[in-house]
């Protein structure tokens, strides 16, 4: 029950709808359709949101505002702060991030034979991946393939994703399942071993992989559980505040900040990974975000102080349904999953408005519209809200599919009241996902040599918009290609002989020449929520 | 005036509004987190909690973020606990009984208490598949402590010091790689792509004029 009266007043008109909501097939949006629609909804055509940046290599192109605070802030030290001639980590290849993509690249430069290390802020685990729900996709039914997920990877990002990135993505989708497998992932399977899967937004074959609902935290704490056992250094709790380059311009290490103590510390190594994930910590637009405590853009920041260019920066994936209510889980995630086993998106009126499998930023928008325009929001003392009918999932399939399919979801509304197997829940957009990042080639290596970068944080495999379940794919594909890339340079490079600091001074005297003057201490590292 | 409710953090007494959880009261109250907050979303189980309501008896553990505050709350939260995490290669192990043993002895120390399962902050049988791992019967372990999020406090209330989370890991890596039925169709499309089936399907769409791939998306077939 809701503890709001009026609430469960208003869900009765999604009850009694149901039987006949169920029985819809809403229609699918033409081309046209869309293309009005997000331009007139989605929070990425909001002109007045973003700001052009005066300094750095993407002078003269658009971010959101506060990403544009801290890629023109201050940076938290000046060189005459560390002595670069005794760094007191050595290793061949720095990780820093303690995600899908940094577990994965530790992994694999691991296997391959040289020396890894992570660095992570918070500990290991603590990220975006450990949070993803829904599921992972891979083309591995007899009726599908690489090609077509190709299509509607290319297609969902709106054709502006770099082909080759694409490619590698689809390519190796079967594989890192395999991969993932072997190390103990579970996966959702049928008695003879057939992948049970299901659709996402925006897919035209049914090719998303779970563990139930906790479909990144099984494969977090599997990764996790692998980096332990090789024995990789974890440094935690120790933030990456500047990438540290040679004499020739190459990337060389970095300054590291122990979280706690605020000690400073310097990692020399061969070649650097950067995997540092999102940004919904930054709340764009005011925005509630589904994403984990330090998703606060640090790599971002970190690459382009040393010169790595980004890619569309300008472009962010809000989840269509972050819950709208209750306030203690304000814009927390509620699984594309749920859509995929049969709930459909329901206005105050009862009706069912879209079709609810449209991508992302579709679904995204058309909610707001509804709220907006058309007024058949649900207030709530927390704003304006839509019905996502959870019961209709059990309606379809029979009791007991809720537990056995989404119990994260039971458990997390339950916790407030609300039983999702016989209550529909409120829903509304919130900051998930990064969609752009620091521009990498298909070998995951940025615009400055020997830094790399994977997952989140690296830019132009989703084009303007991600799919379900690809996010996941590419923290595996591309962290595993990220370690065994830089493990290969590593190999056939020389330990760096001279480190500096001279970008910052650099970079300071640019912002200066723009007439830019911060205080903002960047990168972020944690956002700002104690009450002053 | 909003409704306030008293809570004592690691003892301290602060008002704070009635609805926010444990975390976001620890902010309202001043804290700047670094330790014990992680996805703020129940998933992580960075901020394992204990409290206990004034004049009450029982200890009640919680996830800080998933948690509401109420009055009389007292507070301390686990933001670290020191499992014992052991160390082998996965692919040198089997699903039997004897790897158990090795790895974790310590289990079949158990007494039967179920403190473990009355902490649990998923509400998880954690007793239960601690039995099951004794008894090497694995798959049940994994499903039954599938949504465990490792935050630890049910080995902080353990007599006999078993690291439940990642004996329930172990479990888990076991029962996904060697018990769990093997996918036949996902090895035959690995074998497929290596052979190079899909290279120039999508070569050629990678060479597409983008009005003609415009065209294949939007007319593309949908599986129902």
């Amino acid at each position: 029950m809701y503890k709001i009266d009026k609430l469960n007043e208003l869900a009765k008109a999604v009850a009694e709808k149901r039987a006949a909501n169920a029985e819809l097939e809403p229609r699918r949006m033409t081309a046209e359709e869309k293309d009005t629609l997000l331009a007139t909804f989605h929070p990425d055509y909001k002109q007045d949101e973003f700001t052009v940046l005066s300094a750095g290599v993407n002078k003269g192109e658009k971010v959101p505002t506060q990403l544009a605070e801290l890629l023109q802030g201050k940076s938290r030290i000046s060189a005459a702060d560390v002595d670069l001639t005794a760094p007191d980590y050595d290793t061949d290849v720095l990780i820093i991030g303690g995600g899908g993509a940094g577990a994965s690249a530790a992994i694999e430069a691991d296997e391959a034979g040289v020396k890894a290390m992570i660095v992570t802020k918070l500990r290991i685990g603590d990220a975006n991946t450990m949070m993803a729900e829904g599921g992972i996709q891979a083309a591995d039914k007899p009726n599908d393939s690489p090609a077509i997920h190709y299509i509607d990877a290319f297609g969902g990002g709106h054709f502006a994703a770099k082909p080759e990135l694409v490619k590698n993505l689809v390519t190796k989708a079967p594989e890192a399942i395999q991969w993932l497998n072997k190390l103990g992932v579970e996966f959702d399977k049928e008695a003879d071993g057939t992948m049970v899967t299901t659709h996402g937004g925006g897919t035209s074959r049914k090719r998303m992989h779970a563990a139930k609902d906790y479909s990144g935290a099984e494969i977090m704490r599997t990764l996790r559980d692998e980096v332990l056992n090789r024995g990789i250094p974890v440094i935690d709790f120790t933030a990456a505040i500047e990438i540290i380059l040679d004499e020739n311009g190459k990337a060389a290490g970095a300054v590291l900040m122990n979280m706690e103590t605020k000690e400073l510390l310097v990692a020399r190594a061969k070649t650097v990974i950067i995997a540092t994930g999102g940004a919904g910590r930054l709340h764009y637009q005011g925005f509630p975000t589904s994403n984990h405590y330090g998703a606060t853009a640090d790599g971002l920041i970190l690459g382009y102080r040393v010169g790595a260019r980004l890619l569309y920066a300008d472009t962010l994936q809000y989840h269509p349904t972050g819950t709208g209510y209750p306030e203690q889980i304000f814009g927390a995630l509620v699984t594309e999953k749920v859509r995929s086993l049969g709930a459909k998106l329901v206005n105050i009126d009862g009706e069912v408005f879209m079709h609810p499998l449209e991508t992302r930023d579709v679904t995204a928008a058309s909610i707001i519209r509804e709220c907006t325009e058309r007024n058949k929001g649900v207030e709530t003392p927390l704003g304006k809200a839509v019905w996502l009918d959870t019961p209709m999932i059990e309606y379809k399939h029979g009791e007991g599919t809720i537990e056995k399919r989404i119990p994260a979801m039971m458990r997390m509304f339950g916790k407030y009241g609300i039983d999702i197997r016989k209550e529909p829940i409120l829903v509304y957009p919130t900051l998930h996902y990064q969609n752009g990042g620091l521009n990498i080639s298909v070998d995951c290596s940025t615009d400055v040599e020997n830094l790399y970068a994977a997952g989140e944080v690296a830019g132009g495999i989703h084009g303007r918009n991600r799919l379900m379940g690809n996010s996941l794919l590419d923290v595996i594909v591309f962290g595993r290609d990220a370690g065994k890339n830089a493990a290969a340079k590593a190999k056939e490079s020389a330990v760096p002989e001279k480190l500096t600091l001279e970008h910052i001074e650099k970079f300071n005297k640019e912002l200066a020449e723009a007439g830019i003057s911060s205080d903002t201490a960047s990168p972020m590292l944690l956002p700002h929520y104690a009450r002053k | 005036m909003e409704n306030m409710v008293n809570v004592y953090l690691f003892g301290k007494k602060y008002t704070v509004p009635a609805g926010l959880t444990i975390m976001t009261a620890m902010e309202y109250a001043g804290y700047e987190l670094v330790r014990g907050c992680g996805c703020r979303n129940g998933f992580c189980g960075a901020c394992a909690t204990i409290y206990r309501i004034k004049d009450k008896q029982e200890l009640h553990a919680c996830l800080a973020c998933q948690t509401e505050v109420q009055e009389g709350m007292y507070v301390a939260t686990l933001p670290f606990f020191p499992l014992v995490k052991q160390v082998y290669n996965i692919e040198n192990i089997k699903p039997t009984e004897q790897i158990m043993m090795q790895l974790y002895p310590e289990i079949y120390a158990c007494i039967g208490c179920n403190a473990c399962t009355k902490a649990c902050t998923q509400e998880l049988n954690v007793m239960q598949y601690i039995a099951y791992a004794q008894r090497g019967e694995y798959a049940k372990c994994a499903e039954e402590s599938f949504d465990c999020v490792m935050c630890g406090v049910c080995s902080s209330r353990c007599p006999a010091g078993i690291s439940h989370p990642q004996v329930a890991m172990l479990a888990r890596r076991l029962n996904g790689k060697y018990i769990a039925p093997e996918c036949g169709h996902l090895a035959d499309r690995v074998n497929e792509i290596n052979e190079g089936k899909f290279e120039s399907l999508i070569e050629d769409l990678m060479q597409k004029p983008i009005e003609e791939i415009k065209e294949l998306y939007n007319t593309r077939e949908i599986e129902k």
